[in-house]
């Protein structure tokens, strides 16, 4: 099977700042794979090159054995890589149903979806459990319920890769349950890369783990290497000594 | 915008129909202002379209105006052109500066548009002034009454009678209400104001931002022109004043006034607006101050406009 998405020697300077620095990464169809690592190892900064929010200061990308490195973003939302926000950012004075429809009108124009807008729309708040505040305006939702809109519009683009950047941040502990469910049924379909500083969230959901630390891949494996790996837990899970 | 369609339409619809028996009733001075008022409200529509929706605030719509305007006075007055095909120019000149403009300005954003979008306006200002061998300047063109009548087979249609003049004014009116409630109710509609909101959120959802505000700029700048090239066709008179700085920031107050983002707003502003001129120069030659002053009461207290704090107050399902 080859590879979804892969990264080769992928850096990113911000001045002297290597934030992301000679990355290679290869993620496989239908995986969920969580990205775990300090603050400011350079997790946001690598999502953000693979969906285009950023370029590359050296190195490519690959999606789908396409080389899409100096894509601009919106081009790569249309081959399929839907990336959601971690700051909340979804259209505050539209309803629920309008932000999850900009999402599903571009899905459609696509040719990811079929049918209709409503009928889209209506299915990813169905999922996200927000049915009943189809016509809330999103900005007087409650903020777990922001991120669950995020969630519904990552889904109603029906992406080949859904990027979540701290998705459980600020979530209640029946609200994290609901998204770890939400996930892997989302993950029956597409593949996920997570960005996520909740550990049980990454145990219960990730296939395989990707740590990474001062903008370096630090350890891959499944979560079981990854919890045994003493570089790990120098780095970032603490060893049991230090508490 | 998700709500049913048929209040929406139904409103439209009864606001023309209310239009229409204005042209029966109306005495002769009044109806010469609304005709010239719903003109200037296809202005401001326009205006609107790109303000309201996609949030973007040109400073230089005068251009967009005056495109219209001279692109039909000038084959009239100096080549003959029919009405008809005047009018297609007038809008044509507006659609081709609309996306020259477009693709040069869109670079920037916020104060750098306005500021961009003013200068340029100033330019066709300057030139329309420069070149007054063809314009005469701010003296103007005046179209004479048989310049401004259309032969259709055997009769012809008089543009200088007050009830054709209003009546064309309505339709061009209508057409422009119908066409811009049906583009804010679209899936173009929605993603124009997710720009407006949130554009770097936009653009992650797949769009590309630039080509949907550069559509923006276009169908506003051809709106406009078809405006500017209406009000020289029906009133006969086109000078450098309408290409004025003034004439950027009228349509702008209008749609504040009215209410920005709402498909009635700049008819409602337009209308106030200019009743409220009208009347105060009767008492005063200081009648400005009053406007202003009127202006600020209504930042203070209506900052979304009469529709718009209408909308958000009683009627949510007003587009």
């Amino acid at each position: 099977m080859t590879p979804l998405l892969v990264t080769k020697g992928l850096s990113r300077n911000f001045g002297g700042l290597k934030a992301v620095e000679t990355v290679d990464f290869a993620l496989m169809p239908g995986e969920i794979r969580a990205v775990i690592g300090p603050n400011g190892a350079g997790k946001t900064t690598f999502v953000s090159l693979v969906c285009g929010r950023l370029l590359p200061s050296s190195g490519s990308i690959q999606f789908d054995g396409e080389d899409i490195t100096t894509l601009p973003p919106h081009l790569r939302v249309r081959r399929g890589i839907a990336y959601t926000f971690q700051i909340t950012s979804v259209f505050a004075n539209l309803s629920a149903y309008d932000n999850v429809a900009l999402a599903a009108q571009r899905s459609l124009a696509d040719a990811r979806a079929q049918g209709g807008v409503h009928a889209v729309v209506a299915e990813a708040l169905d999922r996200t459990g927000l049915a009943a505040r189809a016509q809330a305006i999103a900005g007087t939702l409650s903020y777990g319920h922001q991120r669950l809109l995020e969630v519904a519009m990552g889904l109603a683009l029906k992406p080949r890769l859904l990027i979540l950047d701290e998705p459980t941040q600020g979530l209640s502990d029946s609200e994290i349950d609901n998204f770890v469910t939400l996930v892997r049924e989302i993950a029956r379909t597409g593949t996920v890369l997570l960005i996520e500083h909740n550990m049980q969230v990454v145990m219960a959901l990730a296939d395989r783990i990707t740590v990474m630390n001062a903008g370096r891949i630090l350890a891959e494996g499944t979560p079981g290497q990854i919890s045994a790996n003493e570089d790990v837990q120098r780095a970032y899970l603490g060893t049991p000594a230090d508490g | 915008m998700s709500g049913g369609l048929a209040r929406p339409l139904a409103l439209h619809v009864a606001v023309i129909a209310l239009l229409l028996g204005l042209n029966v009733v109306l005495p002769d001075y009044h109806h010469g202002v609304m005709a010239r008022i719903l003109v200037l409200a296809i202005f401001a529509m326009g205006y609107n379209l790109l303000f309201g929706y996609v949030g973007l605030l040109s400073l230089g719509h005068a251009m967009f105006f005056a495109a219209g305007l001279y692109g039909a006075a000038l084959p009239v007055y100096h080549l003959g052109w029919g009405v008809p095909a005047a009018f297609g120019s007038g809008i044509a000149a507006g659609a081709v500066l609309a996306l020259a403009i477009g693709l040069l300005a869109l670079r920037t954003t916020g104060v750098a548009f306005m500021i961009v979008t003013m200068m340029f306006s100033q330019v066709l200002f300057l030139l329309i002034t420069y070149f007054s061998r063809w314009t005469r300047g701010d003296e103007g063109l005046v179209l004479s009454q048989q310049a401004r009548s259309i032969a259709i087979g055997g009769t012809v249609l008089d543009l200088t009678n007050p009830s054709n003049r209003y009546l064309a004014a309505l339709a061009l009116f209508s057409i422009v209400l119908l066409i811009t409630l049906a583009v804010v109710r679209s899936g173009h509609g929605r993603v124009l104001v997710a720009i407006r909101e949130n554009e770097e959120r936009t653009r992650m959802l797949g769009y590309n931002t630039f080509a949907s505000k550069l559509a923006a700029v276009v169908a506003s700048g051809t709106i406009c022109a078809a405006a500017g090239a209406a009000y020289v066709l029906l009133f006969g008179y086109a000078g450098s004043t309408l290409a004025s700085v003034q004439y950027s920031i009228l349509p702008l107050l209008w749609v504040l006034l009215g209410g920005a983002a709402t498909t009635l707003g700049p008819l409602v502003g337009t209308v106030l607006m200019y009743y409220m001129i009208d009347v105060a120069s009767g008492y005063t030659a200081a009648y400005m101050l009053i406007v202003g002053l009127m202006l600020i009461a209504l930042i203070l207290y209506f900052p979304k406009g009469i529709l718009g704090t209408l909308r958000s107050r009683w009627i949510g399902w007003l587009p």
